[in-house]
């Protein structure tokens, strides 16, 4: 294609992984193509990179579309970097249901850190999944981690009842919503409340801004846990002009020395190493379960089957599965 | 839907204005399928490509309304270059005559959409002319 394409020997799968702990950001990238794309050889270098992963700190920044989360996430890229944090970000943007496309955008709210050596930003459709995340986000993560980003922003979209997954992705989870809009019960009666660790009311600067801060405190306390000891505070934020994001910062680091002290560090592991197991699982035995199918004569023509009668759905899935399990 | 779901970059450098025709272009790509990463106004030829290697793009597309296209074309790949990903191909379109596309593919890109190209064609070169690696 290009004239003066060499055979990059670096980019070859085996040497990624050797890229990413050396701090190569097109060997980072080209992984997380690779994630992305579930290319199951990409899982090798995943393999290697995974004792170098678990020390980053992982934020995950949700809330209804509107509520200025990009911006904010900006603003938190600023104040980490000002600490003297490396920061990664992957930014979430829904995949059409229609197309499969998807126009990721968020990077436009993130221009000032687009040189910055230290800053590393990457952009993931959803492609149908359905959490909020990408079946991929966890694997994006761990490669940055192992790049060696000390803190990971996890944007992700904000539709209601799916931002549940970011909980178990995440060791810090914000809540972004905005004064005033009437969805604000809406989206608390779904169970945002219980996925927060911190809520912020951007775009404070509007009116209601109080009466939303005092509303959701209300409704904060009465879901609060004693059993967990943290009951989220409620911050305001005007995240253009950068007010409120040093006592957001603040707060999030509150958050995180509770988790610490708590023993909550561990039991979040124990939470996303068991996604990533039964992910890493059901993704292999989907894919045994195609090539099954394949070699029995394709998904089309097993449904022939059932329809002229000569079979049923259940006892064609048990000799397929029989199929799988003589064959490991 | 295509077989392959491309990432490609839309970028708009320089000081253009608006960018109604890059998002033109952005929702078609995102209509056949395509995962587009838009970037935004006022783009520096470093951001543009520091984001085009960060996001492991199959494709980097310019959108230039400011005439200054002979500059910031070949800038941008010179860049590219630099960094080692001259592997990823340029191309794009805006206001850009005629006489200039010679010249712009002599530095390196691959085509220009000129006003007045339809969607239609511009989708059909990028599935044909884009691959992943």
């Amino acid at each position: 294609m290009s004239e003066s394409l060499q055979p990059n020997p670096s980019h070859a799968l085996t040497n990624l992984a050797a890229g990413v702990l050396k701090g190569d950001v097109r060997s980072a990238a080209r992984l997380m193509r690779r994630l992305d794309d579930q290319q199951i050889d990409a899982e090798h270098a995943l393999r290697e990179l995974y004792p170098h992963t678990g020390k980053a700190w992982l934020i995950g920044i949700t809330g209804s579309p509107g509520a200025g989360k990009s911006t904010l996430t900006s603003r938190l890229i600023g104040a980490f970097r000002k600490a003297g944090k490396t920061v990664g970000v992957v930014a979430i943007d829904p995949t059409s249901p229609f197309s499969g496309g998807a126009i990721l955008g968020d990077r436009i709210r993130m221009q000032a850190y687009e040189n910055d050596p230290g800053v590393f930003i990457r952009s993931c459709a959803t492609r149908g999944a359905m959490g909020g995340l990408s079946q991929s986000t966890s694997n994006v993560v761990r490669v940055l981690d192992a790049f060696g980003k000390d803190v990971i922003l996890i944007e992700t979209v904000g539709v209601g009842q799916d931002e549940v997954e970011i909980v178990s992705a995440a060791h810090t989870t914000l809540v972004i919503t905005v004064p005033g809009m009437g969805d604000d019960i809406q989206a608390i009666k779904a169970g945002i409340l219980e996925i927060a660790d911190l809520f912020v009311v951007n775009k404070a600067d509007r009116d209601g801004a109080d009466r939303t801060v005092r509303d959701l405190e209300v409704m904060l306390e009465m879901n609060y846990k004693m059993a967990e000891g943290w009951l989220p505070p409620v911050l305001k934020t005007v995240a253009p002009k950068g007010e409120g994001i040093e006592e957001l910062m603040t707060a999030m680091q509150r958050h995180r020395e509770q988790l610490i002290a708590t023993g909550g560090i561990e039991k979040f592991n124990r939470e996303r190493i068991k996604r990533e197991l039964n992910a890493a699982l059901r993704y292999r035995l989907a894919e045994a379960a195609k090539a099954q199918m394949a070699s029995a004569g394709g998904e089309d023509a097993l449904i022939d089957r059932i329809i002229t009668g000569s079979t049923d759905p259940y006892s064609l899935a048990e000799t397929l599965a029989a199929g799988i399990t003589s064959t490991k | 839907m295509p077989q392959t779901k491309l990432r490609i970059l839309v970028a708009k450098p320089g000081l253009d204005g608006h960018d109604r025709g890059a998002k033109i272009v952005a929702r078609a790509l995102r209509d056949a399928g395509h995962e587009v990463i838009y970037t935004g106004l006022h783009q520096t030829p470093e951001q543009i490509v520091n984001a085009a290697i960060q996001e492991d793009v199959d494709a980097v597309s310019l959108s230039i309304l400011s005439g200054a296209h002979n500059t910031l074309f070949p800038a941008v790949i010179d860049l590219l270059t630099a960094k080692g990903a001259s592997d990823i191909p340029v191309f794009g379109g805006g206001i850009i005559p005629e006489e200039d596309i010679p010249f712009l593919k002599s530095k390196g890109v691959k085509e220009i959409f000129t006003p007045g190209a339809r969607l239609d064609d511009i989708i059909s070169w990028v599935e044909g002319n884009i691959q992943t690696h």
